[in-house]
């Protein structure tokens, strides 16, 4: 059994929870939340161990793992007091709110020979990952330009402050939503590495950007479109969606449907000429335990083998996810 | 319950395959009018339960429903709570807390928040049952005799086993509204076991059952072997596996799983509607004829 211990039980913390509850390989050790009510709630019906201190969890319960869901701001302090014990560390995104100090946990993680993850969940949607094949295999020929997409209706009218409408605590757009485009961007085809730049629109928020329109270029030199928005009512729940254009072919996935165009069928095994469709029910891996979608489930049982050295380390790693703030830094500054 | 229960995905652009598909039937469903429409056809097609969400616009429909008694008059509704989407938003703007303040009608809530004393189980409970009121109350003097717990709720609180809370909206359902409780889940022989450890016997558990094993968490085989040994009254729903499975083949299938109550299911065109039932129908009279034989 895994110790796995959890800090933050807010609307994604919750969700971990009740994940990492029903896996048959996890001890959960410690629960902790400034909220009484919340650990009231935990304790009192779901019989876990709560904490309002951090620290004391970690030195009373010794967990092998730690899943921090608190907001982005604290992720810095957190983590790197766990790492210092050296637990492995799970992290909601985005990872931190500027680069250098997540190139300081990045550093740490590795010398502290630590499991490290952070939730962009969709590398675990199966779509997803068969476009990153596709585009490793070659088929699509000379990839010459990408449209990474998000839309969805989390901000539909002016409305009170919380820490998602202050940026100094990793609310926004650009931060919440937009950081899946680019992380997905990042890993399908190549890490953003310059910004040509950028439109942060504010339509309902006062404090911070309602949408991020952006010219992104990767290191591998290809060039493309980020258009995010989270006030868009036209969208019942968040849907990202990313579109590559090569000289042999196109793709066009979003999570449920990914359709594929080839010029020429025979570059691909299982593909045919023309238009190929296929859908998430095909291409998805059942799991254990399901709650919201099965990539949560995968990626939390991702992260406890790896823990486990079932799996190697590899996906959504911190260093991984460090591409993705910096790319929102290069962002950010090419707004200004 | 009925052998035949029709959904509402389609009226609210659930479509767990095709985000074009989905707004396609945004567009088609805007009106009111559409959906009424739809539900008549499916009377007509023999179908008098209409299984569907807490979502504000079942408002709008239950009020067609009282304002026609006599035309409604076999008609019925299995409200399933809380529309998900409704609290997800309001925690993002509102954290946890100021999100049960908002929901939970009168201050019984805001004492709670003031007093900073200790919250008891039993609070956590009446909060639940104050939830249930709120939701319940758009169905006043419509037909609901079962009433359902979403999947997402469902499977949360599994998650965290808080048993207790599985519990405590079995006994309120069943105290207040004089209904059968049911549970939507994702994970149906898992919650089968925790409900039986708590005393509840013989449950309505609607969950994912289909072809390909899509959405059954554990496998298909845990499934099936739930379905033949143990005692559950189950309704299967995403029995087209998200339409990843030809619609005779899907149907035969189900038809011919032992111990399945129900079978749930949604569609927007007429001849859609029509053949599923039909499916449903031809399937269900040749098992008849082989047990028979």
């Amino acid at each position: 059994m895994v110790k796995v211990a959890l800090i933050g039980a807010g609307k994604m913390g919750l969700s971990h929870l009740s994940i990492l509850g029903a896996h048959p390989g996890v001890d959960v050790v410690g629960v902790c939340d400034t909220s009484k009510m919340l650990t009231d709630f935990l304790s009192k019906h779901g019989k876990f161990n709560c904490f309002t201190d951090y620290q004391k969890m970690a030195d009373e319960v010794k967990p092998d793992a730690v899943v921090v869901a608190v907001p982005t701001k604290f992720h810095y302090p957190v983590i790197k007091s766990l790492l210092e014990r050296k637990i492995s560390v799970f992290a909601e995104k985005p990872f931190c709110l500027n680069s250098e100090q997540g190139q300081e946990l990045v550093h740490m993680a590795a010398k502290q020979k630590v499991v490290n993850q952070v939730g962009y969940h969709n590398k675990f949607i199966g779509t997803f990952s068969e476009v990153k094949r596709i585009v490793n295999s070659g088929a699509l020929g000379k990839i010459y330009h990408f449209v990474g997409e998000a839309y969805g209706p989390v901000v539909i009218k002016p409305q009170s402050d919380t820490w998602r409408s202050d940026p100094t605590e990793g609310g926004g757009c650009l931060l919440d939503y937009a950081s899946h485009v680019i992380d997905l961007i990042n890993d399908v085809l190549a890490p953003v590495n310059a910004v040509k730049g950028s439109l942060l629109k504010s339509i309902y928020s006062k404090n911070v950007e309602d949408a991020v329109y952006s010219l992104l270029e990767l290191s591998n030199g290809v060039s493309g479109v980020l258009s995010v928005n989270w006030s868009d009512e036209t969208y019942r729940k968040m849907s990202t969606s990313i579109t590559i254009a090569g000289t042999k072919g196109k793709i066009i996935s979003d999570a449920n449907e990914l359709k594929v165009f080839l010029k020429d069928g025979a570059s691909l095994k299982g593909y045919t000429k023309g238009w190929n469709l296929s859908y998430i029910t095909d291409l998805t891996a059942p799991v254990d335990f399901y709650l919201r979608g099965e990539e949560y489930s995968a990626q939390m049982d991702y992260f406890i083998k790896a823990v486990d050295g079932k799996v190697p380390n590899s996906i959504n790693t911190f260093q991984s996810a460090w591409y993705t703030d910096n790319a929102i830094e290069l962002i950010k500054k090419s707004s200004k | 319950m009925e052998r035949i229960l029709f959904g509402d995905n389609q009226f609210f652009a659930v479509n767990h395959i095709s985000d074009e598909k989905s707004r396609a039937q945004s567009i088609k469903f805007r009106e009111d009018s559409a959906i009424i429409k739809t539900l008549d056809e499916v009377r007509s097609l023999g179908v008098n339960t209409f299984m569907c969400t807490t979502h504000d616009r079942i408002a709008n429909i239950c009020e067609v429903v009282r304002k026609h008694p006599e035309k409604y008059k076999d008609f019925q509704i299995y409200p399933c709570m809380p529309y998900a989407h409704k609290y997800a938003n309001a925690v993002t703007e509102l954290g946890i807390a100021g999100t049960i303040k908002q929901y939970v009608p009168g201050n019984l809530f805001g004492t709670m928040l003031k007093g900073g004393v200790a919250y008891l189980s039993k609070d956590f409970l009446s909060i639940t049952e104050l939830l249930i009121d709120a939701e319940m109350k758009m169905f006043k003097g419509v037909n609901t005799p079962v009433v359902f717990l979403q999947n997402v709720i469902t499977d949360l609180l599994l998650g965290l086993r808080a048993d207790d809370m599985l519990v405590g909206f079995y006994n309120h359902v069943k105290k207040k509204y004089n209904a059968d409780a049911g549970f939507i889940t994702m994970n149906m022989p898992k919650l089968l076991d925790v409900l039986e450890r708590n005393g509840i016997e013989n449950p309505i558990i609607c969950s994912s059952i289909n072809k390909v094993g899509f959405r059954m968490s554990g496998g298909k085989e845990i499934y099936e072997e739930t379905l033949k040994t143990r005692k559950l009254r189950a309704i299967a729903m995403q029995v087209l596996g998200g339409g990843a499975i030809h619609p005779k083949e899907a149907i035969e299938y189900v038809c011919g799983l032992p111990n399945i109550e129900s079978i749930l299911f949604g569609a927007s065109s007429k001849a859609n509607i029509q053949n599923t039932i039909e499916n449903i129908h031809h399937f269900d009279a040749l098992n008849d004829r082989m047990v028979l034989s």
